[in-house]
């Protein structure tokens, strides 16, 4: 059955190979030869570098630059979906994840495409964080594995029910090839950024003061950030319908602080805004955009700023995967004695069913995430977990 | 299809209703295990359907189909199905410019638009052929999912208007079926989507609802459907409602009583 179907313009299994496809054709990627799993048994098994199968139904997937994550997500975030970061309060932890992804993306030779309305992205990737060597990778796993205290200069770790699951494990694929763990506190080097491919959107760069021709419905700056964004795609071959060229790389598009009000929108200002459904309406066709080429798209989005919670709800409902971030600074969990280990709760929202009926929820609801010196770790809240079985959910 | 859920809802693929609106609802669940359960089984019941699917590509839809045995590319090309896939068509009207009207040409118009153009496109598709020999037993029309249209721009009211023609059309005049899903937030205050969905629970003849538990998450069960038969015209007869528990497998969603998961038992 898998070796006879072929994969619509959708979201990519693996063993998919880029084809030139004519606009009236059904499909730009035909499925070959269904191989089992990474070690490539297919003959003409597609291997772009980064990028694994999930293990439930072939799904191609790429690695958020936090192993931890990853396994939460069932494996890593799949291509062709929209994985979008519910930012914590104060903004401090979500351009972390935001940085993770980019920089898994450029020690995996991917293409980067940046838009963001605050900073310019050059200085955004020269902030990347260093990816941890081959080495110091194992040694750095060895530790999290052995350590049952936390140690001042220890990443964010993912521990689960410590009775109950095993050791987090980095997976079948050794972490050289899927996921990387990365030093926050130092810089990614510059050799590494030199030789990526990369595009960047500044929003300042590109407003224009007058509105020509037809508006389109959407609101001028979330036109020309989908018009770039559809550019390269098209220019480039990601969705395999340029007969010039031929891409076999991920673009990896992030989009930073999307709906604040840098990028002229005023949902974060008012309760009745009249343009309400223009960000929802980006949303939307950029799930089209994804959906019918080689990419995977991080948003991050300061949904505690919006204030129609209806529209909060229909852009969860928009995207694929929602991660939402609770940092416990200026709160009242800040000084709780129960949460004094962490900086704040990771809420893991949705997770996409992509051809398929089921999903890879975790079982663990209750995660926390804390930043050390060096790393970013999650780790389910075990001491929550505890005193709400004794005393009943005080928490909420 | 699932064989549990027809016989829950006393159907078969040989023996359905016809002229029926069925309100598909997800509350705080992911309920499109229900729309694959139709699709597959009015293929099955050899009937032509028309899927307007907004929300997810069409080899999503069809690789779960041939896990419910059923291939939605045979289907298309033998004209059984029509498929209109909303993400691609959207990219298309955005980015490459279009002559003819398209079923989605609100998306490129700046006000509050209507759902004409989406309308003549479910009317020319489930149009009956002239000769009057059709193998397909009654058109069907499945949407998928209402409320993307209301973050597209359009109001409750433009997407209830549209609901009331395709009823008018497929389920009084052409004797068909009609299938919608509609999400439900109940925190979350959408005004918009609640009057959309109290519009069409009123114009339902039957409302699945898959809701997520109560207590939260659970491995062993998945969430909880309840079944709503309806009379649309006041009769003296009160309407008949159930409720199951489920649980989604990789081919099958199995349903079981409340409280009476095997997990638990």
């Amino acid at each position: 059955m898998a070796a006879a179907a072929t994969c619509g313009a959708g979201v990519l299994s693996s063993g998919c190979v880029a084809s030139t496809a004519g606009r009236s054709s059904t499909s730009s990627f035909q499925r070959r030869t269904k191989a089992s799993g990474a070690d490539g048994g297919g003959p003409r098994l597609l291997s772009i570098a980064g990028t694994r199968p999930s293990v439930r139904n072939g799904q191609l997937l790429v690695s958020t630059g936090l192993p931890a994550l990853d396994q939460l997500l069932g494996g890593g975030l799949a291509v062709g979906t929209v994985l979008l970061i519910e930012e914590d309060k104060y903004n401090i932890y979500s351009p972390l994840l935001f940085k993770y992804f980019l920089a898994e993306g450029i020690v995996n030779g991917h293409t980067l495409l940046v838009a963001s309305a605050k900073e310019k992205p050059a200085d955004i990737l020269q902030e990347l964080p260093a990816p941890l060597l081959d080495d110091n990778g194992k040694k750095e796993l060895e530790d999290i594995h052995n350590s049952k205290t936390p140690e001042p200069d220890v990443s964010m770790k993912i521990a689960w029910r410590y009775q109950l699951l095993p050791k987090m494990q980095v997976g079948p694929v050794s972490s050289s090839r899927f996921g990387h763990y990365y030093d926050v506190s130092k810089r990614i080097p510059q050799e590494l950024l030199g030789s990526s491919k990369w595009h960047g959107f500044f929003l300042p760069e590109h407003i224009t003061s007058d509105l020509k021709g037809e508006s389109c419905s959407l609101s001028g700056d979330y036109m020309k950030l989908l018009q770039f964004i559809q550019n390269i795609i098209y220019t480039e071959g990601f969705d395999g319908s340029n007969p010039q060229k031929k891409q076999k790389n991920i673009l990896r598009i992030g989009i930073q602080n999307f709906g604040s009000p840098l990028w002229g929108d005023d949902i974060c200002c008012t309760e009745n805004s009249d343009n309400s459904h223009r960000l929802t309406k980006f949303l939307y066709v950029l799930r089209g955009l994804l959906r019918t080429s080689l990419s995977a798209c991080i948003i991050t989005m300061p949904t505690h700023l919006i204030q129609n919670k209806a529209i909060t709800s229909r852009v969860r409902n928009l995207s694929d995967t929602v991660v939402g971030l609770e940092s416990f600074i200026g709160s009242e969990k800040e000084t709780n004695p129960l949460y004094k280990d962490y900086h704040g709760l990771i809420h893991i929202r949705k997770i996409p069913r992509l051809n398929n009926l089921t999903c890879d929820e975790s079982d663990v609801k209750d995660l926390a995430f804390k930043l050390k010196r060096k790393l970013f770790t999650i780790e389910a809240d075990s001491s929550a977990l505890a005193t709400i079985w004794a005393l009943g959910d005080l928490l909420r | 299809m699932f064989p549990e859920l027809n016989n829950l809802l006393s159907t078969t693929p040989d023996r359905t209703e016809q002229g029926k609106l069925t309100l598909l609802c997800e509350a705080k669940t992911d309920g499109s295990f229900l729309v694959h359960h139709f699709l597959s089984f009015y293929l099955k019941a050899n009937c032509k359907v028309c899927f307007v699917a907004l929300v997810q590509s069409f080899s999503h839809y069809n690789i779960v189909a041939q896990k419910l045995g059923v291939s939605l590319t045979a289907a298309r090309e033998r004209g059984q199905l029509v498929f209109l896939e909303g993400l691609k068509s959207s990219v298309d009207i955005f980015f490459r410019a279009q002559e003819e009207p398209q079923a989605l040409q609100f998306l490129r118009e700046e006000s509050t638009g209507n759902l004409q153009s989406l309308y003549q496109f479910v009317r020319d598709s489930l149009k009956p052929v002239d000769s009057g020999e059709t193998p397909w037993k009654f058109p069907v029309l499945l949407v998928d999912n209402l409320s993307v249209l209301l973050s597209l721009g359009l109001g409750a009211v433009a997407v209830l208007d549209f609901m009331q023609y395709c009823r008018a059309r497929v389920c009084c005049e052409l004797k068909g079926n009609v299938v919608a899903l509609v999400h439900d937030d109940q925190d979350a205050k959408d005004e918009e989507n609640d009057i959309l969905l109290n519009g069409l629970s009123h114009q339902s003849h039957l409302v699945l609802r898959a809701e997520g538990l109560a207590t939260g998450f659970c491995k062993d069960v998945h969430g909880q459907l309840r079944i709503l038969w309806r009379k649309p015209q006041p009769t003296s007869r009160r309407d008949r409602s159930l409720t199951y528990q489920y649980k989604i497998q990789d081919k099958n969603v199995s349903f079981f009583a409340k409280g009476m998961s095997p997990a638990v038992l």
